[in-house]
């Protein structure tokens, strides 16, 4: 597996509709109608957080925080054994006649150590798990799709039908106040 | 009603100072950039002729470049304090100036680490101070607090940044997608990473951001606190003192506020934010300076009861003769003043809303804390337990360059900030209008609003 896509790979996937709305109250009254007429496989894309599509969309919280843990565990442990095999194991060192196995003195290098392993695991973590950075992914080549990092609100509605010609999504995202929608699409 | 533009308004108001050079820009940007070829040209004597170059010597072994660093690095901490810390008390207002406050701690940073790295004395062997898998087998020393500096300025600097950068992924995104021509519309690209804003993305960004912040918190609190313990664990009157790690901490955020508001003020005015950085946001820094000044006042005064209920005659003698009554009394009185008296203006919102004053109060406290590290360093090394080897201390001109040169330094890195990077925090500041006009509807609208959704 590679960490680093930097474009997105082509793979057999369900065509999508795609739709734009002008506001987040349009968007979610959309998310609503488009359950109601049994599509569940939705994606949004949005220019701002917004945490209450999670439940609409079926989405759990993430859970990245395990990732974060783990990494600060094991970078408190690594910043502890460096100091203690440095300082105790490999040269113990008599500073000033104090013990050789000062934990004290140790924590303050093994607390920046946890911090540090930790924001890597966040940072890195966050990239890896969305697959970041993908430069290129298909539903860029959608016209006007540059607005949804700006000030409009898009849906993809997954799980259509090779056969269907996707009118009824369509139809749904436009009753529901989408300003332009698209045919299903490979994106 | 809520008059605030619309989000693409809103999007091309914060980034037209990345397409449109303004014209206050490149002198300011010259100026600057000269002041840090200064900067540079004081570390190459620094370099070259070594230590003896600045004005320290014994008893004064450390002294200017030592004061810059704790200075700078306190600066930096209020980056972290209003982006961090209030991320995690749910205080929206700062959507508006986190950005600022970050870049600043970023710049504040690559300063501070440099003054240390100078004062080595051979600093090209910076490197020896960590424990790198080295064949001659001598480790750094870590019951000496100066590895830990180390590990707590070295893992600021990295988790800030991360935290900056992922923190401003989306908003690149925004420039890519509005960036005029195809070179600019890749340069920002590559830097967005690719970030679409889907459903996926921010369910586990928001996490991601938040556990970040979780994070910078407690780390802020410590960088400052292992800093004062450079000064706490040895013996020296002055420096002895428990109460140091918080009266380190509660300085920094303070003199990091005063930079805060000193940034923002002009920045307000030249790329007319006065609707995004409200008075309100003004107001709400004053009043944190008022609660960070106040506690500062506290420590000094816990500081000078504990040298007097000692009993120890070498603290009773720094506290109360040789800092108010010294060489360097002037910096004392100047200290106190400026970094007590000057909040105080802040009690009265008229004087907490008006520019003119904040700004000139921003500038007393950042020179004021420079006075409080000064004092604290060389006020008392300079008399130390035994007469005959008391010494004044005076600067030499590198030092006076190299803390100039560190200005320009960061007034650079801040222009070039303002010129090539979103400056506020567009995602987080549309969330927030968006909350504001919910808000601000009649209550018959939004409960309507409620049955309809």
């Amino acid at each position: 597996m590679t960490l680093i896509r930097l474009s997105h790979k082509r793979k057999p996937r369900a065509r999508r509709v795609l739709g734009e709305f002008p506001s987040v109250d349009s968007l979610l009254a959309g998310i609503d109608a488009l359950k109601n007429g049994g599509y569940d496989t939705l994606e949004t894309f949005t220019p701002f957080d917004i945490p209450e599509l999670d439940a609409r969309l079926g989405l759990r919280r993430s859970r990245i925080g395990w990732l974060v843990f783990t990494c600060g565990l094991i970078g408190m442990v690594l910043a502890f054994g460096i100091q203690w095999w440095a300082n105790v194991h490999n040269y113990p060192l008599n500073s000033g006649g104090r013990p050789v196995f000062a934990i004290p003195s140790f924590i303050f290098p093994t607390f920046e150590g946890l911090v540090l392993a930790a924001s890597f695991g966040a940072f890195f973590g966050v990239l890896a798990w969305l697959h970041l950075p993908r430069l290129w992914a298909p539903i860029d080549e959608v016209e006007g799709f540059t607005s949804a990092s700006i000030d409009r609100f898009w849906i993809a509605v997954g799980a259509v039908d090779a056969d269907d010609s996707g009118e009824r999504a369509q139809k749904i995202l436009r009753d529901s106040g989408a300003i332009q929608t698209f045919a299903p699409a490979d994106v | 009603m809520y008059d605030v533009p619309d989000d693409a308004a809103l999007t091309d108001q914060i980034l037209s100072p990345i397409w449109t050079r303004s014209r206050a820009w490149w002198p300011l940007f010259i100026v600057s950039g000269l002041l840090a070829v200064l900067f540079i040209y004081a570390m190459g004597v620094t370099f070259v002729r070594g230590i003896g170059s600045w004005g320290n010597n014994v008893p004064v072994a450390w002294a200017w470049g030592i004061t810059d660093f704790v200075w700078w690095i306190g600066i930096g901490h209020a980056g972290t304090f209003i982006s961090a810390f209030l991320i995690l008390l749910n205080q929206r207002w700062r959507a508006s100036i986190n950005r600022f406050a970050e870049s600043m701690t970023l710049f504040a940073l690559v300063n501070a680490s440099l003054f240390p790295i100078l004062h080595l004395g051979r600093p090209w062997f910076f490197y020896w101070l960590i424990p790198y898998p080295a064949t001659m087998g001598v480790w750094p020393n870590f019951k000496s607090s100066l590895p830990w500096d180390v590990a707590a300025v070295s893992t600021y600097f990295t988790v800030s940044l991360l935290f900056w950068y992922l923190g401003l992924v989306p908003d690149l995104a925004a420039a890519r997608d509005r960036a005029p021509g195809i070179t600019r519309r890749r340069i920002y690209g590559i830097f967005a990473l690719g970030w679409r804003g889907s459903s996926q993305e921010w369910r586990h960004y928001r996490v991601a951001y938040t556990l970040l912040a979780g994070l910078a918190t407690p780390l802020v609190i410590s960088v400052h606190s292992i800093v004062s313990l450079d000064f706490a664990i040895t013996q020296l009157p002055g420096w002895h003192s428990t109460i140091f790690p918080p009266y380190f901490v509660v300085g920094a955020i303070y003199s990091g506020l005063a930079m805060v508001l000193m940034l923002i003020l002009p920045a307000r005015r030249i790329f007319h934010l006065k609707d995004i950085i409200t008075e309100a946001h003004l107001s709400n820094l004053a009043k944190l300076m008022l609660v960070t000044g106040s506690m500062l006042a506290y420590s000094y005064l816990c500081e000078a009861f504990v040298s007097w209920y000692s009993g120890d005659p070498f603290e009773y003698y720094t506290s109360f003769v040789a800092r108010p009554l010294g060489p360097y009394a002037i910096i004392f009185w100047l200290m106190l003043c400026a970094n007590i008296l000057t909040p105080q203006l802040f009690w009265w919102k008229r004087m907490r809303t008006n520019t003119v004053v904040l700004f000139g109060a921003s500038l007393l406290v950042f020179a004021g804390m420079w006075c409080e590290r000064f004092i604290i360093i060389v006020g008392s090394l300079n008399r130390d337990f035994l007469p005959s080897s008391w010494h004044f201390y005076a600067p030499s001109w590198v030092d006076i360059s190299l803390l100039a040169g560190s200005m320009g330094l960061f007034c650079f890195l801040f222009l070039a900030f303002l010129r090539w990077v979103p400056m506020v925090a567009l995602s987080e500041v549309k969330r927030l209008h968006l909350d504001m006009r919910k808000e601000r509807q009649p209550v018959k609208v939004r409960a309507a609003d409620g049955a309809a959704s």
